[in-house]
């Protein structure tokens, strides 16, 4: 049976983990390779690395980041900022990330998710959808742009539909209002996607507690669920959310983490 | 004597994972095995053991595998008729078929008899494949060696092999229905998880083909 992962996300600021991860004696718990290797060793079953001021200057240091981790840890990685072209996603691949996460570029530029998928193949492309509630009764989300800040006037179920059909071959659902909040995943929103598509769905922005990481996949009819603090900060293990898990009855793979 | 293993470079899959793990798997093992990124049919020939990745679609792989020159004739020498022990990994594993169908019917290296199909997203089905699934593995196969059934193995893949003969499947997975896991005849063998992404599994996994004397 297909297991639901655990994945753990790093945010990355000039080649630094933001904030740190404490949750092991780690001599820099700044060091987003020693953190991935914690996490390796954790048992966790995909890793995620989000450069969040990706620039130009500094993606020489995000792609060392990536290689480095690559070399070390024998799992799936997936990296994701400021991707705006094919050749962004080439990189990322060559330099040893498994699938990139595509995000605000896709906005306006939508053929980027095709191009990209006709040349790395679906497996590859994760699109990063970061909705925000526009409405409550009937609820409906627009697709939130890092650019400027604000919702962009795209329903975001839609636009999940969209970016499948034109290659994506997994979604990270980002609850923008819920994000950092640590109040649990927007269900209704990660579950509107999941119905709506083909492909695996990610859970993530919001989770504070197990019940909510219990929640996105139960009642979200997410694939993967994906969180931050709740695991840098020590508060929770990966075997603990896997142990949540599995007493709801949901299929996880247990390692010796 | 120093051993090698070439991995095949036609511009497809992740080739310094790859690398990489084989190298660690090698070391975990205490052997000095050399793991050689190559598109060269010279090269590919004078391995010890030959390992052929891929990632994305079967048309898009078989064309850039063809558009190495002498590979194709390169891996059929070494695999074929020299008895090289050889491991394809994910489409590396696909590419073996007769055929795959994709927009098309496309020929593929015609080692074993079957072919490759999409996976239907039907009962609400997540295609692609995607994580860590359980694989109930043949008994007796040497590159399980280690692995009791059941072992979760990291997957990603929209496509199944679906074989002509049972007896080439070496270990399967359930996903809306059978889905090969890994394939062997002989000398060749394919995985279509990718243990160099399936942490200690995997290692062992690819371990026991630096080991493998078919």
């Amino acid at each position: 049976m297909l297991r639901v992962r655990v994945i753990p996300c790093l945010d990355v600021k000039d080649g630094r983990v933001v904030k740190g991860v404490r949750f092991v004696d780690l001599v820099d718990a700044g060091d987003p390779v020693a953190a991935a290797k914690a996490y390796d060793a954790a048992g966790a079953d995909e890793l995620c690395f989000l450069d969040i001021r990706a620039s130009h200057e500094n993606r020489g240091t995000l792609l060392d980041i990536v290689g480095r981790t690559a070399d070390a840890c024998f799992m799936p990685l997936t990296v994701g900022g400021g991707v705006r072209t094919v050749e962004d996603v080439v990189i990322l691949l060559a330099s040893g990330a498994d699938k990139v996460l595509i995000n605000t570029a896709a906005h306006t530029d939508r053929g980027l998710v095709r191009r990209a998928a006709e040349k790395v193949g679906s497996q590859a492309v994760v699109v990063n959808i970061d909705g925000t509630r526009v409405s409550a009764e009937p609820a409906r989300w627009e697709v939130f742009s890092h650019v400027g800040h604000r919702a962009i006037g795209i329903d975001a179920v839609a636009y999940a539909r969209e970016v499948v059909s034109l290659g994506a071959g997994e979604l990270l659902v980002t609850s923008k209002d819920r994000d950092g909040t640590g109040a649990g995943y927007d269900i209704a929103l990660t579950r509107a996607i999941a119905d709506a598509v083909t492909v695996p769905v990610i859970a993530s922005g919001g989770a504070g507690t197990l019940d909510h990481l219990v929640a996105g996949v139960r009642d979200g009819h997410a694939s993967a669920v994906l969180a931050a603090s709740i695991f840098h900060f020590g508060r929770f293990s990966i075997a603990e959310a896997k142990a949540a898990l599995k007493a709801a009855s949901l299929p996880v793979r247990e390692t010796g983490g | 004597m120093t051993e090698s293993v070439a991995i095949v470079d036609y511009g497809s899959g992740n080739l310094r994972s790859a690398a990489k793990a084989f190298e660690r798997a090698a070391s975990d093992r205490g052997l000095n095995e050399r793991v050689l990124v190559t598109a060269d049919p010279d090269a590919v020939l004078r391995a010890d053991r030959v390992v052929l990745p891929g990632v994305g679609a079967f048309a898009d792989c078989m064309r850039g595998l063809l558009a190495v020159k002498g590979m194709r004739a390169a891996l059929d020498e070494a695999v074929r008729k020299r008895g090289r022990p050889f491991l394809g990994i994910c489409v590396g594993m696909q590419l073996m078929a007769e055929r795959g169908v994709e927009f098309g019917t496309h020929k593929g290296l015609g080692w074993i008899e079957g072919e490759v199909r999409a996976i239907e997203p039907i009962n609400g089905l997540k295609v692609p494949h995607m994580g860590w699934n359980d694989v109930t593995i043949r008994a007796g196969e040497k590159l399980f060696d280690g692995l009791p059934t059941g072992t979760p193995m990291y997957f990603v893949h929209s496509y199944n092999f679906y074989p002509a003969r049972q007896d080439d499947v070496a270990a399967s997975a359930d996903y809306g229905g059978a889905v090969t896991a890994a394939l062997r005849r002989g000398n060749m063998a394919g995985t279509q998880f990718h243990p160099e992404k399936s942490q200690a599994a995997g290692l062992r996994l690819i371990g026991n083909f630096l080991d493998w004397r078919p």
